[in-house]
């Protein structure tokens, strides 16, 4: 077994990249079927094709090289996909819907479980759950969270099903890592990695630049005494040369010190959030637009005063992409799907999108091999890199995605390189887990904790739109039995409210109904307003869906406190004054239509006129002086803490 | 007058059922209504004014119970009061004036001359004819929607007063005289009433400047007619129309300025406040506007003057003058508010299983509430632009700061100098009660300049200032002795 695997190792790691289970009930034997594959001759023609797939791996985007790569044939793999599909569906869908009507309604898979669909929307998770409720605090947690995201999955990871799910996918690559490791050379390495530095142009490039080929040049000095160590055992060398990098205070070989300094620098660098994409910049817009993969087509009728922003054509690229499923070039399906579902507004919500994003990666690390001749750090984090772009052109990302990919980007380049690609994916794998847990699922457990003590007694809570906290906040107080009354404001043209209006009535929540134009009329009975965040930046300022600063200020102008739920992770470092420098730009044709009212169709024949254009704003920048308090998991805090938190806590999860 | 009363009823149907849209078209329906109620009434030999009076406020009264909410009724109500009262006060100078000549020349048919003698009357002489016919202004009728017990004491004073001077020149002219110059007025008033988005408009220009941003909320035609008229100035701007759900005027508007050519942004309601940081001024149109200087809006605005006020943007309400109403709002937001149908939030259908939750013991589990208007504070406001044309900027602020109670004093007066032939009767009296009753020492100064401003405004409107001294000697009385010094020093300064 083990010569054959020394010899044949390099396809079968190949395999691993772009192979996922093929059914389900293979997928805990997977191990098992890997060999077996390799070695029988009818399934050898897909690793073949498959053994180039990882040299497809999409270019980073960001850095505009590697065209040469990309040269190599595009490679449709069709079967594979094919059958592969289903069951990715699954994994997403289930944890990434936020809001269990939408996933039916929409185009996402079937849920995990069939009862669901007989009763229709969020009562049946809620139902289902209903029995966790007494016995443990996590399990009462997810019974609250219920109405909001079904977490199955996650649900299964605390129980020890992760494992045994993960595991074997896990176990699999470590076993074939030295094959794949062998191919890595550290000289073809460092010399890939001056490459594509040539061709930057900015400042901070060319001084990254110039370190780089320091570092180089120092490895190559280096290499005279590895490149013998490596011919024997070349395995250890690779390890070697990225061990000591996260301290770099060790003064082991030139090299390492130098690769450590340059990751920290980089690391530095991505501190300082990059400048966002101007859209009134033509050249980079051109740019960006070779490489995309979603063909955008420009809006009629842009908004001068956001031309900055992407201002595209809405629901014209989906079935160009849909389509574009099965020729899979670059793109993982997972992540393939979860930009679909962005697109369509399938996902919607900063933890659902956080969480059905890191779930994609997830996969794509599971079904990841080192390509030769790349290291896994660079070769993932581009990965990751070109994925994320993809996401960004189905939906621009929002703030807590940017610290999302930031931590998962840090855990990759902190992998210490002693760990084999199998180790290294799993512990991947487990930091993502432990991401979504702790930083989703748990903050939400503690900020309800924390968020039910300002509930009394006949109390009127006022809450705006939809967002899963305040749901989950509302329905627990529900729970321990206080009496209060809840008030919904709603705005076109999502008309989230009226979802979360049914839920909380089906629970036996007694609520009222209105419009963000009567909220002022509303306010005086309310005695507290309780609001979700999409962000919350460095300055106090709250970023979320729009309409909430509306709120705010109409509920400070009544003296009614605010209070803010928001997870930490979604705390950003950036600072806003106004709400158009950085928004995001929904589909126009929404404001015009107004579903299930026919009476209102003035602008109908309008919509190609040029002096008409319609804004369909998606966030909001409230300022601070509106907010009382903002509740989040490391306690309630004034807004004017939030940069403590940023700074002291901030960097955390970089370091977890 | 079988008639009039069908018209009468045909109106109030309409009122009831919400069937007349704004309060433009309501204000002029209701004038010609009581054009037609005026010119269908049948007069009796004595007493003409009251036998009008009273069967307007008849009229008038079932107006304004069928819709307490469209307070533009109660306005014209009150306006075509007004009238009446002012043409049967024009109409007693001249009795008073023939009388006197009638001892020299016992001409019956010199009306004419007699009335263009009436300038050269002694203030006196008018001021105690205008005191016995006028209703004598007071706090309560400040305070009464429908001056009903006003009426009592007055019906026998006036009555008596016009009693003698019927019995003095009871000429049959002289009642078809009242009649014809009371449905002159009225045509007058209806005629102002159409024009006023003309009027309104023509100020456009000097408001918005070229490149200007505004924002708008709903639709209103004054603001449409103002906004055209500056675009054709040819000032080049962009407005930005929120669509004012859940009725999505909005939608209307922007519609309407596309045709004009006027280039046009339609947001949510939601999106206002993210979008009044680029905005140069807020321009919208009023339902009403109160006597404190408060708005009564279409439902949205509230927030919208707030984001204006947060920004430091301009917000200005354009209203005609049928839509300033004399009376203090006592929680607006509830009393002069009106409910709509849920079903322009909610699908019915949709929620129709969330609907009936309540079927068991005490209230239902869902509500929907769906408000119409909205009130937005005196200090939110800016401007107001009316059609009148004395006195159509009435800035709030740059008197503000110069008075102690500035929404108690100042509104009433700007109220007041705005719709003058409306209000005086009312306003006066009770504004320089107001004023005397916060008078203090420390603010003589502020004081006497504030009578200054009165003064010329009486002077204006030809009011004597034997009038005023006389209500103010009355209100003097009631005030503390300190005011008394403060009183003359203003008068002098006058003089």
């Amino acid at each position: 077994m083990d010569a054959r695997r020394s010899t044949t190792a390099v396809p079968r790691v190949r395999q691993v990249g772009f192979f996922t289970p093929n059914a389900p009930p293979a997928q805990p034997s997977r191990t098992h079927s890997f060999p077996v594959d390799s070695s029988s001759p009818p399934l050898s023609n897909s690793p073949a094709s498959n053994s180039l797939s990882p040299v497809m791996i999409p270019p980073p985007r960001h850095l505009s090289d590697n065209l040469a790569h990309r040269a190599t044939s595009p490679l449709p793999v069709p079967e594979p996909s094919a059958f592969r599909r289903p069951i990715r569906s699954h994994h997403v869908a289930v944890v990434g819907s936020y809001n269990p009507t939408e996933s039916l309604l929409g185009s996402s898979p079937p849920l995990a479980s069939p009862s669901s669909r007989v009763i229709g929307d969020g009562e049946f998770s809620e139902e289902s759950t209903a029995g966790w409720f007494r016995r443990s605090n996590s399990a009462k947690f997810a019974s609250s969270f219920s109405g909001g995201f079904d977490l199955t999955s996650i649900k299964s990871s605390e129980t020890g099903g992760f494992h045994q799910v993960k595991k074997p996918v896990v176990a699999q690559p470590k076993e074939e890592k030295s094959g794949a490791a062998a191919v890595v050379e550290p000289q073809i390495n460092s010399s890939s990695s001056t490459k594509p530095l040539k061709e930057k142009t900015t400042k901070a490039e060319r001084r990254a630049l110039q370190e780089a080929q320091r570092a180089a040049k120092a490895a190559a000095k280096d290499m005279t005494v590895s490149v013998g160590v490596s011919t024997c055992k070349p395995v250890k060398q690779q390890p070697a040369q990225k061990k000591d990098a996260p301290p770099p205070a060790s003064s082991i070989a030139v090299s390492d010190r130098k690769g450590g300094e340059r990751s920290t620098e980089k690391e530095r660098r991505k501190d300082i959030p990059a400048p966002r994409m101007q859209f009134d910049d033509k050249s980079r817009v051109e740019k960006a637009k070779k490489r995309a993969v979603v063909n955008q087509s420009e809006a009629r009728n842009r908004v001068e005063l956001f031309r900055h922003l992407p201002q595209y054509e809405h629901g014209t690229q989906l079935p160009d992409l849909v389509s574009k499923f099965f020729q899979l070039d670059p793109m993982h399906p997972a992540v393939y799907k979860v930009g679909l579902q962005y697109l369509a507004g399938d996902i919607s919500g900063g933890n659902a999108r956080c969480i059905a994003m890191l779930q994609a990666f997830q996969e794509v690390i599971k079904d990841y091999s080192t390509p030769p001749e790349k290291s896994l750090t660079r070769d993932l984090t581009a990965k990751i890199s070109s994925f994320v772009s993809f996401f960004t052109e189905c939906r621009p990302l929002s703030m807590s995605m940017g610290n999302t990919i930031r931590f998962l980007k840090s855990r990759i380049a902190k992998l210490p390189l002693t760990v084999s690609e199998s180790e290294a994916k799993a512990s991947l794998c487990a930091d993502i887990d432990r991401f979504i847990n702790e930083k989703i699922v748990l903050a939400d457990k503690v900020i309800i904790q924390h968020a039910v003590t300002k509930i009394m007694n006949g109390d009127v809570l006022l809450t705006y739109g939809s967002s899963c906290v305040v749901e989950m906040i509302l329905l627990y107080a529900h729970e321990l039995g206080k009496q209060f009354h809840v008030v919904i404001v709603d705005s076109r043209p999502k008309l989230k409210g009226q979802a979360l209006l049914r839920r909380l009535v089906g629970k036996g929540l007694s609520c009222t109904y209105t419009h963000i134009n009567a909220v002022s009329y509303i306010m005086h009975e309310v005695t507290r307003v309780f609001l979700g965040s999409s962000s919350v930046l460095s300055n106090g300022t709250v970023y979320s869906r729009v309409g909430t600063a509306c709120v705010a200020m109409v509920a400070h102008a009544f003296h009614v406190p605010v209070l803010i739920c928001c997870e930490a992770y979604k705390f950003h470092e950036r600072v806003l004054l106004d709400s158009i420098c950085s928004n995001e730009l929904g589909d126009p044709d929404a404001i015009s239509k107004v579903p299930g009212r026919m009476d209102i169709n003035y602008l109908d024949d309008l919509t190609n006129k040029d002096n008409l254009q319609l804004l369909n704003l998606m966030y909001d920048a409230t300022p601070s002086e509106y907010v009382s308090m903002i509740i989040t998991d490391y306690g309630m805090i004034p807004p004017t803490s939030v940069p403590v938190i940023v700074r002291e806590y901030g960097r955390e999860y970089l370091w977890i | 007058m079988p008639d009039v009363q069908a018209l009468v009823n045909d109106f109030l149907i309409k009122l009831k059922k919400r069937k007349i849209e704004g309060s433009q078209a309501t204000a002029r329906q209701t004038a010609e209504l009581l054009r037609s109620v005026i010119s269908q009434q049948r007069i009796p030999y004595t007493n003409q004014a009251g036998a009008l009076i009273d069967a307007v406020r008849a009229v008038g009264e079932q107006l304004i119970a069928a819709n307490p909410v469209e307070l533009a009724v109660g306005n014209i109500v009150r306006r075509v009061l007004h009238i009446i009262r002012e043409e049967n006060l024009s109409l007693a100078t001249a009795a008073i004036a023939g009388l006197n000549l009638s001892a020299a020349s016992d001409g019956d048919d010199d009306d004419d001359s007699e009335r263009d003698e009436h300038p050269v009357l002694s203030a006196a002489a008018v001021a105690a004819a205008a005191r016995s016919t006028l209703r004598p202004p007071s706090l309560q009728t400040l305070l009464e929607d429908i001056p009903e017990s006003a009426a009592i004491p007055r019906t026998p004073s006036s009555g008596g007063d016009s009693e003698g001077k019927s019995k003095s020149a009871d000429k049959s002219s002289r009642t078809r005289r009242l009649k014809h110059d009371v449905i002159e007025a009225v045509n007058e008033l209806i005629q102002d009433i159409t024009t006023c988005h003309e009027q309104i408009a023509e100020q456009a220009i000097e408001h918005i400047h070229q490149n200007e941003v505004i924002l708008t909320l709903g639709s209103s035609k004054t603001v449409l007619e103002f906004l055209y008229a500056a675009k054709e100035k040819r000032r080049s701007f962009r407005v930005f129309v929120a669509e004012g759900a859940p009725r999505y005027q909005g939608h209307l508007l922007a519609k309407e300025l596309v045709a004009r050519g006027l280039q046009t942004t339609l947001i949510t309601d939601s999106a206002v406040f993210a979008i009044i940081s680029r905005v140069n001024m807020v321009i919208v149109g009023a339902h009403a506007v109160m006597a404190n200087g408060g708005v009564i809006a279409p439902v949205g605005l509230n927030m919208v003057a707030l984001a204006a006020q947060k920004h430091a943007v301009p917000f200005v309400v354009l209203a005609g003058s049928h839509k300033l109403c004399p009376l203090y709002p006592h929680n607006p937001e509830v009393l002069l508010n009106e409910l709509r149908s849920p079903s322009e939030l909610l699908d019915f259908g949709e929620f129709s299983d969330c609907l009936d939750f309540g079927s068991g013991n005490g209230s239902p589990l869902l509500h929907v509430v769906n408000p119409a208007f909205d009130y937005v504070p005196p200090k939110l406001v800016s401007l107001f632009i009316t059609d009148t044309s004395n006195f159509q900027f009435l800035m709030e602020g740059t008197i503000h700061h110069t008075c102690i109670d500035s929404s108690q004093i100042i509104t009433p007066l700007m109220i007041w100098w705005s719709d003058e032939r409306l209000l005086q009767e009312i306003e006066l009296r009770s504004l320089l009660f107001t004023i005397f009753s916060n008078a203090s020492i420390s603010v003589i100064p502020i004081h006497s300049l504030f009578f200054l401003v009165i003064a010329c405004m009486l002077g204006s409107l030809g009011v004597t200032m034997e009038e005023v001294v006389d209500w103010q000697m009355e209100i003097l009385a009631q005030c503390r002795e300190e005011c008394q010094p403060l009183f003359y020093a203003g008068r002098e300064r006058d003089y």
